[in-house]
């Protein structure tokens, strides 16, 4: 107990000290946090109206990002399985980061659904008991119950990871870890496969309304996920002075360059029914790749993120590329950016397009709808910047507990 | 699909008689009510006499407290009308009535339309808006009529967006939609926390206080049926329909969704819904699918009918013919 009490102080004294661009990089995340706030203020104050969603369009940048952060925080615990059930010790460390950005990935998620809702103040309606929660019907049910659990595995496995170090102990029980590791693969296929069927759940959207989808969110999230690890590796390395994990980063490459690969060949089948079958599915594909009856203003988007994929894949797939940092790490920007677009302009919003009645109404992201997603992603920074600081010089052993 | 139901629970008891006051259930729900005490501390001044009507304070603190209207007892349904009264009366000034009529026995309802009649004219648009205290401002219509090339039922080759003032042109079919009340309806299967469901009587109806606005019905709609209130609904205080239901056409708030509900406050006290009444061609015909002598029946009986979209599996109660 005494044990705990001077970590949680150690926990607060780490994150409370720190050099200039610490405080300087705070102060940024706050300030992004603080526009986020305002514009969710108006959009509490005069409704939805202020975002550019409609009857037509009804779910946007908020879903879309929930569904993109998801995908990340799902594939962010890949390392705790490499290193659990396939006893690579080696990325044990790096796997502990990969943690904290599942924790803040998951976060954010939540709060992308949030800001959604029409009626935040009646959230509790969704409380199981309390309220009346329509499991197991209700797709969004599925995804609240599955968010909810990971955001406790994941703050139980940071906790318990970093106390751990605390202690000096670096080993856990083999059948402990074990089940950790179960746990995690059971997560990472899980979530994103609730978050796909949240979409291709409806046979109002033939456009989302295909298998294909729970395996091309899987490819992406494999993509994002650590695509994200290896520059938060390399980030947090420079500012510690340390050398980012060597072999971790290889690793997470390896799994890129396999996702990045299926992801693309996913969108390739996809394409194929789309356009080689005419069928009522094809018409939003029309949209989104070539523009319908003079609409279409998603076209750029959708070549553009094909484009940075294919250039990802040429940076990840020859080894002497990969091995330079900076290529990996364009490569890495490149496959984000391409999987974010995928998300948002290539899936979610042409999913809308033309409505189930055949009304085209297009649709483009709010400044509210910009301005709050910052907030919610400045948000996310926050909690990681913040437990990054803390977690690694108890990792590192420069911060021990002595009685 | 109906087979794939078979471990949810059944369709609860009607308003049981629980004797739950908002004082216990305010004590059961520890901080849950002290939370909503500091929500509403902002919102108005404190909490008048016993004796005088309940302040608007007071009101906020029973409406974030409100139950899903099919686990209210009946005086948990008065007192929640009581309060949509007087929330009425403190934002437009007007006194309305929200009746409470419960399905009634032994009927189903249904709606046809003949195709052949309809001109186009959207009368039934203006009517629906109309009786259903839609928002004018920002625009809520619960249907849309859509003008199609002889030839062809593919909506999407339809015009959304044609001159009423030139209508009905040669060669075009005019086809109104509105919520065709499915018996499977995929809207109530995607909602979280059950605030839309299939009533008795075959309409699907939504409880405005207990939606949170995730818009998952709406993505589910293949008629595109549901409407979202993006913004305060605005209406003129001197064109409010002050016969209202509780499931059907009393003042909605923002941030909810609400769709057609074929006039639940006519339709359930035996009168045609409002769109009915308005088609200047008599299009439209409505009634009780379970009475053989209704004019409905006779349609379904001797009219080459067909329904919408029949392939979403949603088995809606609304056809269209062409006689």
């Amino acid at each position: 107990m005494r044990a705990f009490g001077s970590f949680c102080f150690d926990c607060v004294k780490l994150a409370l000290r720190g050099k200039w661009y610490y405080w300087l990089w705070l102060v940024v995340l706050l300030a992004g946090v603080g526009v986020g706030a305002k514009y969710y203020g108006g959009q509490l104050a005069e409704g939805m109206v202020v975002t550019h969603l409609s009857d037509q369009v009804n779910w946007g940048l908020y879903i879309a990002n929930f569904i993109f952060m998801g995908g990340i925080a799902a594939a962010s615990i890949v390392l705790v399985i490499a290193a659990i059930l396939y006893q690579r010790e080696d990325v044990g460390q790096a796997a502990l980061m990969g943690v904290v950005v599942a924790l803040s990935a998951v976060i954010m998620s939540s709060l992308y659904i949030l800001v959604d809702l029409g009626r935040p103040d009646r959230l509790w309606h969704m409380i199981p008991f309390i309220g009346r929660y329509n499991f197991p019907y209700s797709l969004l049910s599925w995804d609240a119950l599955v968010l909810n659990v990971y955001l406790l595995f994941t703050l139980w496995l940071t906790g318990t990871l970093l106390f751990r170090n605390y202690l000096g102990q670096n080993q856990t029980a083999p059948i402990m870890r074990r089940w950790v590791g179960v746990a995690a693969m059971v997560f990472v296929i899980g979530m994103v496969t609730v978050e796909a069927f949240l979409l291709s759940g409806y046979e109002a959207r033939p456009f989302w309304n295909t298998a294909v989808l729970a395996p091309r969110f899987l490819a992406a999230a494999f993509v994002s996920g650590p695509a994200v690890i290896i520059l938060v590796l390399q980030v947090v390395g420079w500012f510690d002075k340390q050398r980012a994990a060597a072999p971790a980063i290889d690793l997470l490459a390896t799994i890129m360059q396999a996702a990045l690969l299926f992801n693309l060949f996913l969108v390739g089948v996809e394409m194929f029914t789309h356009f080689y079958t005419q069928g009522e599915h094809a018409i939003s594909a029309h949209y989104l790749y070539f523009g319908l009856k003079g609409f279409g203003r998603l076209v750029p988007w959708i070549w553009i993120a094909h484009g940075l994929g294919v250039a990802a894949v040429c940076l990840v797939l020859v080894r002497a590329l990969r091995q330079r940092r900076i290529l990996l790490n364009i490569a890495c920007l490149l496959a984000i950016a391409e999987i974010w677009i995928e998300k948002t302009m290539g899936l979610v919003i042409p999913g809308f397009i033309p409505t189930s009645m055949g009304e085209i109404f297009e649709y483009m992201p709010a400044d509210a709808e910009i301005f709050i997603s910052v907030g919610v992603l400045s948000i996310g920074l926050l909690v990681f910047t913040v437990l990054a600081k803390i977690a690694l010089p108890i990792l590192l052993g420069r911060v021990r507990y002595s009685v | 699909m109906k087979w794939f139901g078979f471990w949810k629970r059944g369709p609860k008891p009607r308003r049981k008689e629980q004797h739950l006051s908002r004082r216990t259930l305010l004590r059961r729900g520890g901080w849950l009510g002290s939370l909503a005490l500091l929500m509403g501390s902002g919102l108005a001044g404190g909490a008048r006499a016993a004796t005088e009507e309940p302040s608007a304070f007071s009101d906020s603190i029973g409406d974030f407290f409100q139950k899903q209207y099919q686990e209210m007892t009946k005086e948990e349904i008065q007192e929640a009308i009581g309060r949509i009264e007087r929330k009425a009366k403190r934002r437009y000034d007007v006194d309305i009535k929200v009746g409470d009529a419960p399905p009634p026995p032994g009927v189903v309802f249904g709606f046809a339309l003949n195709l052949s009649r309809c001109t186009g004219v959207r009368d039934c648009v203006e009517a629906c808006v109309q009786e259903n205290n839609l928002s004018r401002s920002p625009q809520v219509q619960y249907i849309r009529v859509v003008e199609l090339q002889k030839g062809s039922l593919d909506l999407h080759e339809s015009n959304h967006y044609y001159d009423t003032e030139k209508v009905p042109l040669p060669d075009k079919i005019y086809m109104p939609m509105q919520c065709v009340q499915c018996n499977n309806p995929p809207c109530v299967k995607a909602c979280p926390v059950d605030a839309t469901w299939l009533e008795p009587d075959g309409i699907v109806v939504t409880d405005y206080d207990w939606c949170i606005g995730t818009r998952a019905c709406m993505a589910a709609c293949p008629y595109s049926a549901r409407r979202f209130n993006w913004a305060d609904p605005v209406i003129p205080k001197d064109e409010i329909n002050t016969d209202t239901h509780f499931l059907g056409n009393r003042p909605r708030e923002r941030g909810v969704v609400e769709k057609c509900t074929n006039c639940i406050q006519r339709s359930r006290n035996g009168r045609n819904p409002a769109c009915v009444e308005a088609c200047p061609t008599g299009a439209r015909v409505f009634g009780n699918l379970l009475d053989p002598t209704s004019e409905i029946r006779y349609v379904l009986d001797n009219k080459r009918v067909f329904r919408l979209k029949e392939e979403a599996g949603c088995d809606p109660k609304f056809w269209y013919y062409f006689d």
